[in-house]
């Protein structure tokens, strides 16, 4: 047994298209007005400063306005070195912010703790929360930085990202116990 | 630079002074642990010293300490005292200054505390009890300063395993398993 993602019948393969349809435009929406949260704990934050200023500029991927209320916006950038006492912090701030969400894990302390090996150092910001885009680099350079952005446009264009994904597993089983 | 300094607390406290030492224009002087406070309350306020400004005071953890080159007398083994607290004193008056090196045995990590006579002494020797875990008797608020509470341990000792984590949070709900639904009867 499992749930059934194809059918037969005519009228849900209709349901389905126009599902699928609804979502590929929010998530065309979705991609191209991206709020983002900058967590900025160390020096990538200066990456960071660079990359959304005018030079490299990351509003032409319409992830320009950043908020600084996690309430208010749907992209955590991980900008930096996260250590252990900061991770209820940092699952805290996730936990705030609206669904659907997606993260970015910015520097290489932010993806795997960096050259850090020691007490205080969480080996990556993925131990407490789900990563969609990891950017090596340390720092990276702004170029890697707008390629994670279109790797995560591309990604919340097919409804890949890890909260979307939830989602729809959540609905899937909503559905799959209500039609029992 | 300051031998004069040393000349003249070995002549203040004879008994209080294990010995002393001036290596490249630093002087260093190893203090009984039981005279700690009156020695360093002297050294602030007697006129001709006037140690007004406190540098740090941070801690060394002796052990396995064998580095080549160094005889075989000098390496650190069990009958040596494991921790030794330093406190760096530093007059702006005379411009001189001298550390203090207290030898603290391992089965009684214990020292005096200089935070009433030095207000800045305070974080740092918490910080030192937070690394090392040397107790500092007559401190006004030790406790932890950088690490959390939920911490067990002294990470900065050399038998800390360095993979050692200690984490507050973990993930839990990724979708890393595959989705299985129970149909109900």
């Amino acid at each position: 047994m499992g749930v059934e993602l194809t059918t037969t019948r005519l009228e849900d393969a209709a349901k389905w298209a126009k599902q699928s349809m609804l979502e590929k435009g929010s998530n065309w929406g979705r991609k191209f007005s991206l709020f983002t949260y900058p967590f900025v704990t160390a020096c990538c934050g200066m990456e960071f400063m660079s990359v959304a200023g005018p030079k490299y500029d990351l509003a032409r991927f319409g992830a320009e306005f950043p908020r600084f209320s996690p309430r208010q916006s749907d992209l955590l950038m991980v900008v930096g070195t996260v250590t252990e006492k900061q991770g209820p912090a940092v699952k805290r701030v996730f936990d705030q912010m609206a669904e659907p969400k997606w993260v970015m894990a910015f520097g290489v302390c932010a993806s795997s703790g960096g050259f850090y090996q020691n007490y205080h150092t969480m080996p990556g910001v993925d131990q407490v929360i789900p990563v969609d885009v990891y950017i090596p680099g340390c720092p990276p350079r702004p170029e890697q930085v707008l390629d994670g952005i279109i790797m995560l446009m591309d990604r919340i264009q097919s409804g890949r990202g890890h909260s979307q994904l939830r989602l729809k597993r959540e609905e899937l089983i909503a559905n799959a116990g209500s039609e029992e | 630079m300051s031998q004069k300094v040393l000349d003249a607390l070995q002549a203040k406290f004879p008994n209080a002074v294990e010995r002393t030492a001036s290596t490249h224009k630093d002087e260093v002087a190893w203090i009984k642990r039981d005279n700690l406070v009156e020695v360093a309350k002297w050294l602030r306020d007697d006129p001709a010293m006037a140690f007004d400004s406190p540098v740090f005071v941070t801690c060394i953890d002796w052990l396995d300490w064998n580095p080549v080159g160094v005889p075989p007398d000098a390496r650190w083994d069990e009958s040596k005292p494991r921790f030794t607290v330093a406190y760096q004193l530093r007059s702006l008056t005379h411009r001189h200054r001298i550390r203090l090196e207290i030898n603290v045995p391992e089965s009684d990590p214990r020292c005096p505390s200089l935070a009433e006579l030095w207000a800045a002494f305070n974080w740092q020797e918490r910080e030192t009890f937070d690394m090392y875990g040397v107790r500092f008797d007559g401190h006004p608020d030790l406790r932890r300063i950088y690490l959390y509470e939920e911490f067990v341990g002294y990470p900065l000792r050399k038998d800390y395993p360095k993979e050692k984590r200690q984490p507050l949070v973990r993930r839990d709900d990724l979708p890393i398993n595959p989705i299985k639904v129970e149909h109900k009867p």
